[in-house]
């Protein structure tokens, strides 16, 4: 296996609320190479985005962050502010679902690139501004030394989508998460920004981490997957191996509730997910799990390699041998 | 069967709604129009459901809206069980509304959280003045969506995003519609609870023999759910019929870039297909190309289609498109 640009180990997060200590992340792996997408799906909930949020020191005040977040061989967790904020945005950078938030209303688009272009390298208005249209143009916007000087309000949701991206890329940064970055959008411009994420990690070998709940993106451009639920990894792999033979029952369960051609009834997962703020002792899906035997309840299962996946799931093997697959 | 029964529930005419934009750009003050809903028409037959697709800002919740007359049409008309209720009083469409109702996709900003849910889904029968103690028909609302009677005491917050929607269909089914618009009803949902609102679709309509008009982005359950398809492009219906006919031979070029757009959860699939990729941006309602909407992004486009606009016409595999250069 090619080296990991980022390595999570054991992440865990809490956030102190008013309700009591909510754990919203359990203990999750994360590895991805130079050039790989990497997609992460599940539940509503299941620590998403609060992960990725932790690695990139975004979370607020109230989180608890432990476990170790390495980029490119440093150290991140326990980091000095300082050291995160200058690797946020020069190698790890973040793409999140609503463009308009990532952008400042009363500011050109072309400026807002030199300024994150200058906020990390030493290099002139002139330069920073023609690097700026490179951009705009890289993730295929139109005329782009005219657009670079219009405010976001004139650009469609889509095209603020491809300059935030170009804003993320500026300055080549070894990882880049994006998290749900085509959910707002429609289905064919959701096809022209995935196109735009492929190009950047194939031209640049950018490392992507690509936060949905859509089995199909996943399906279109991941190479690997993680899949969570309620804090935890559950299951990851190749994305042709998971697919192909899913081991987890909540992998299978998401899979088998999607419409397909032919299929009369749905098949939805009953029950919903467990109250982070007293998740079950046992694997977090048992309480909505079809297969569920006594021993799931009795601790917090890891992953496990099973036929070239990782799985949490303990039967998987019996799964399988039963016949049990969908 | 006599010939009223067959005449179709809910029939749109020529719906056109236009919004009047007041902006002033400077000292000029200028009225700029949107032409949110551009001649639409199409029928609902007792019992069928009509999925409408297309891209945002479309026009999809425009027409759900004009259908209740939430908003009134520029022009066009609505008829409902042979009545145009763009000719009713307030007064007559009140009781019309009785049979129709609409849920939006956001059941949390649907719902009053001061309300309890049991108290919700009566509401509409007090508005309509029914009298009486309202327990056991709310109990057997929240059976005929999934849930418990002792339900019906708790408040949204208690509830999860699914159980929520239930709430709001419920609340829906309580004046027995004839004709419900569902406006993107599980959107918001995760695929694994979302399927279980989609069969309650599905029930309700073998046992209620309700019709449904869904709107919806996601092609693959509208594919599951309907019996029809419109697909809006920019205000007008550019491809109408039959599912099969729509989704295995999509006539209009959009129809065509949208299903091929659409995501399949199967990598092998994915990697081997051909996508249309369109071009550019969705034109602006407040100055729509002229000619066919959709020329300024389609491949096809020739001169023929910047001047003549081409009408809804019926093609070989059973729907109607409206296109110069059809599949
Ligand atoms: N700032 C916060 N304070 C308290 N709890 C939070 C905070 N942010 C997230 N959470 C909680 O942490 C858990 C994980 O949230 P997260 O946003 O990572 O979910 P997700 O998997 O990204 O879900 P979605 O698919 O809905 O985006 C949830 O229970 C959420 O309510
Ligand atoms: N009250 C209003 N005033 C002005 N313009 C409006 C109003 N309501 C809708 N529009 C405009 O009418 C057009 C159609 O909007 P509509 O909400 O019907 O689209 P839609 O197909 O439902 O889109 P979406 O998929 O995003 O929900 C859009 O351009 C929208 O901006
Ligand atoms: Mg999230
Ligand atoms: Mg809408």
């Amino acid at each position: 296996m090619a080296e990991s640009v980022l390595s999570i180990r054991d992440l865990r997060v809490t956030f102190q609320t008013q309700m009591g200590e909510l754990c919203a992340v359990r203990g999750v792996d994360v590895d991805i190479a130079a050039g790989e997408i990497l997609g992460v799906v599940g539940e509503s909930g299941s620590g998403k985005s609060v992960s990725f949020l932790a690695a990139m020191g975004l979370l607020p005040a109230t989180a608890t962050v432990t476990g170790s977040v390495m980029l490119d061989g440093v150290e991140l967790i326990g980091a000095k502010k300082k050291l995160v904020r200058s690797i946020r945005g020069r190698l790890m950078s973040m793409v999140f679902q609503d463009p308009l938030s990532a952008l400042n209303p009363v500011h050109r688009v072309g400026d807002q690139i030199v300024e994150m272009i200058q906020s990390h390298q030493k290099i002139d208005e002139t330069k920073a501004f023609a690097r700026a249209v490179e951009l705009l143009e890289i993730v295929g916007i139109p005329q782009p030394d005219e657009r670079a000087k219009q405010y976001p309000h004139e650009f469609s949701g889509g095209m603020r989508q491809r300059v935030v991206i170009a804003m993320a890329i500026a300055n080549n940064p070894k990882v880049l998460i994006a998290d749900e970055p085509t959910t707002a959008l429609d289905v064919t411009v959701q096809a022209q920004i995935l196109e735009v994420i492929q190009r950047v990690q194939q031209s640049f070998g950018t490392a992507v981490v690509l936060i949905t709940h859509d089995l199909g993106v996943i399906a279109r451009v991941a190479d690997s997957v993680n899949v969570m639920y309620a804090g935890r990894n559950v299951e990851s792999g190749s994305v042709q191996d998971l697919f192909d033979h899913p081991s987890h029952p909540y992998t299978r369960g998401l899979l088998s509730s999607l419409p397909q051609e032919g299929i009369e009834r749905l098949v939805p997962i009953a029950g919903f997910p467990p109250n982070m703020l007293a998740p079950p002792p046992g694997c977090g899906f048992a309480p909505r799990c079809p297969h569920v035997i006594q021993s799931c309840n009795a601790s917090l299962p890891s992953l496990v390699p099973f036929e070239g996946l990782m799985t949490s799931c303990i039967r998987a093997d019996e799964l399988r041998i039963g016949g049990l697959r969908s | 069967m006599n010939m009223q029964s067959q005449a179709p529930l809910l029939s749109v005419q020529n719906l056109v709604k236009n919004f009047e934009l007041r902006a002033s750009k400077g000292l000029r003050k200028s009225k700029r129009i949107v032409q949110a809903v551009s001649d639409v028409s199409f029928n609902v037959s007792t019992g069928k459901t009509l999925g409408i697709v297309g891209e945002s800002g479309s026009g999809k919740t425009t027409v759900g809206r004009s259908i209740l007359q939430l908003i009134t049409p520029t022009s066009g008309r609505i008829f409902f069980d042979g009545q145009d209720l763009t000719e009713l009083s307030f007064e007559e469409l009140r009781v019309v509304r009785r049979q129709m109702q609409i849920v939006f996709q956001d059941p949390f900003a649907s719902l009053d959280p001061k309300m309890t849910v049991g108290t919700s889904i009566s509401e509409p029968l007090v508005v309509q003045g029914i009298s009486g103690d309202h327990q056991d028909r709310v109990a057997e609302l929240l059976d005929l969506v999934g849930l418990a009677p002792d339900h019906a005491r708790r408040f949204p917050h208690e509830f999860s995003g699914g159980q929520r929607q239930r709430v709001g269909i419920a609340r829906a089914l309580a004046l027995d519609p004839k004709l419900i618009v569902l406006d993107e009803p599980v959107s918001a949902l995760d695929v694994s609870i979302q399927a279980g609102v989609v069969n309650l679709f599905g029930d309700l309509q073998k046992r209620l023999g309700m019709s449904f008009v869904f709107i919806a982005h996601d092609l693959s359950v509208v594919r599951h759910i309907a019996d029809d398809v419109a697909v809006m492009y920019l205000g007008k219906i550019v491809e109408i019929g039959n599912k099969n006919a729509v989704y295995n031979d999509p006539s209009h070029p959009y129809t065509k870039a949208l299903l091929s757009a659409v995501p399949l959860p199967d990598p092998k699939v994915e990697r081997l297909r051909h996508r249309i990729m369109l071009e550019g941006d969705v034109p602006s309602p407040v100055n729509p190309p002229t000619g066919c909407r959709f020329r300024t992004r389609c491949w096809k486009a020739t001169e023929l289609c910047a001047q003549t606009e081409p009408e809804l016409v019926a093609r070989a595999t059973g729907q109607q498109s409206a296109c110069h250069f059809p599949e």
